[in-house]
This record gives C-alpha cells, structure tokens and sequence, in this order.
C-alpha cells in the first residue's frame, strides 16, 4: 500500500440550506396566513367600521413603502447576481442600497404610526376600550400586523448587515454564497407579505 | 456537485420584473380608489396575487429550482387555500 489519498473536505450541501430556509419560509407564511385568516372573518362581520378604518391610513406612506420594498427586493436579488458573477464591490453597494430602503421604510413606519399615537390610537391607549368593537379589532390587527412585519424587516436588515460584512471579508464569494442567498429569501418574503398587507389594509376601503 | 446547477438571473431580467411589479401597484392604487367594493377586492387580490408569483418565480428564483421544491411551495398555497375555505364554511354556516 504505496499510496494513501487523504481527503480533505468540508461538507457542504448549499441545497439542503436552502431547502430548510424555504421550510422555515412556510412557517412564516402560515403565521401570516393565520392573521389575515382573522383579519378576513372580522372583515366580513363588521365590514362598515372596516371601511371607515382602512379610510384613516394615509394610501401615500403605503405606497411609498411598497414602491421602497419593491426596489429593495430588486436590489437584493441583483445583489445575489453581482456576487455570482463575482463582482464584490457592486454586490456590496448593492446590498447597502436594500439597507437604505429598509431604514427608508421604518421611517414612514414611524411616521405613520406617531400620526395614529397622537389620536390617541395605539395598543392599550385608554381610547382603544372605549372604541366600537369592530374599529376596536381594525386598529388591533393593524397595529399587530404592520408591527409584526416591521419586526421581519428589522431582523431582515440584520440579516442583511451580516451578509454584508460576510461580502466584505470574503467569506461570501462567488462560489459560496448561500448565506446571501438565504438572507435575500428572507427579504423577499418580507417584500410578499407586504405585498398583500398593503391592499388589504390601505386600500380596500 | 449542488453548485454547478445554479442559475443566475440576470440584472435585466430582475429590473423588468420590477416595472411590471410597479406598474401593478399603480394599477391596484388607481383600480381601488373608485371604491367599487366587492369588484376592487377581487381585482386588488387578483394583483396581489400576481405580484407574489413574480415575486416568487424570478426574485425568489423558483423557476430554476429542483421540481421538489416548487411543488413543496404550491402546496403551503393549496393548505392555505384549504384553511382559507374551511374556516368560511364554518362561519357561513353557524
């Protein structure tokens, strides 16, 4: 026995990652599936104090935001494509622009909530009790919705930092990056979700 | 080799996918604001479900993905679909 062939490799299976972060993707789209499940049936069964609510958010912060998410979701997925055709600089500016948007997108969030914070509408005011029941349930799926999916897109941009990072010192690269890959389904599944939260909440009226 | 099977879709393609997806969400805004009730649901759902499989197909890159996965995908819709169906029956008929 002469020779021995030593074998040095690292197990890697970019398939099976993926596969588990669309797993993981499925339990995200049933726990938003299940709220606007809710929204639906109370929908249906106050539909008047659901018009008069959905009258009260602004459409033009909502569809600013969407046009932003939209974009970023461009960004992102070009951001996969740059680093694949191993061009590191633009992938990085690229996912800093999807950053941009997202901090673009808090923001309105932020001024459209502080809008409903200074009527004295937000989760455990003193006015929410004394509200009818069917406003009382409008504005408490849109606060817990909306909130719910602002919070995608905070761990989205953490995501995303990261990723960041992992593209400045090389460890994503244009042979391995399905951390990128995963971090951009994560965001695309923040841009679907806001895709049907935008008409439902703001403009079926 | 799991790499090599990899499709990478190009800037073009992705920022057409972004017009149509633009022009979509100019065409909900402007169809809803007639406020032409059960017909603006429908038709502002019928969009948002088109947006989603674009979304779906060329940003999240399932057009290039194994068929496992893609059915895996159809099927959360079609539970969806079903709990959706489910859960109204049960209200139309209390």
């Amino acid at each position: 026995m002469a020779e021995k062939v030593i074998h040095m490799e690292v197990h890697r299976d970019d398939e099976a990652s993926k596969l588990g972060m669309w797993l993981f993707i499925f339990t995200e789209l049933l726990l938003f599936g299940g709220l606007f499940l809710v929204y639906s049936v109370f929908r249906a069964e106050y539909p008047a104090n659901f018009h008069e609510g959905s009258l009260e958010l602004s459409v033009t912060i909502g569809a600013l935001n969407t046009i932003a998410l939209l974009i970023s979701s461009m960004t992102v997925a070009m951001a996969l494509t740059a680093i694949q055709k191993d061009n590191k600089k633009l992938a990085m500016q690229l996912i800093a622009i999807t950053l941009f948007l997202a901090t673009f997108f808090l923001f309105n969030k932020v001024i459209e909530w502080n809008a409903k914070f200074e009527h004295g509408l937000y989760p455990g005011s003193p006015l929410m009790p004394h509200l009818e029941r069917g406003d009382l349930l409008f504005f408490s799926l849109y606060f817990f919705m909306t909130g719910l999916h602002a919070l995608h897109i905070l761990v989205g941009m953490v995501l995303l930092t990261i990723c960041f990072f992992k593209v400045k010192s090389g460890s994503i690269h244009s042979r391995k990056y399905v951390n990128l890959e995963n971090g951009a389904l994560y965001w695309h599944l923040v841009d679907l979700i806001w895709i049907f939260l935008f008409p439902l909440m703001y403009l079926i009226t | 080799m799991a790499n090599n099977t990899t499709h990478t879709t190009e800037y073009r393609v992705l920022a057409k996918v972004l017009l149509v997806l633009m022009f979509l969400t100019f065409l909900t805004i402007s169809v809803t604001s007639f406020h032409l009730g059960a017909f603006s649901v429908t038709v502002a759902l019928l969009i948002a479900g088109v947006k989603g499989f674009l979304v779906l197909t060329y940003f999240m890159h399932l057009k290039y993905e194994s068929t496992l996965l893609r059915i895996l995908v159809a099927m959360i819709f079609v539970l969806y679909s079903v709990i959706i169906l489910i859960t109204f029956i049960d209200y139309a008929f209390r």
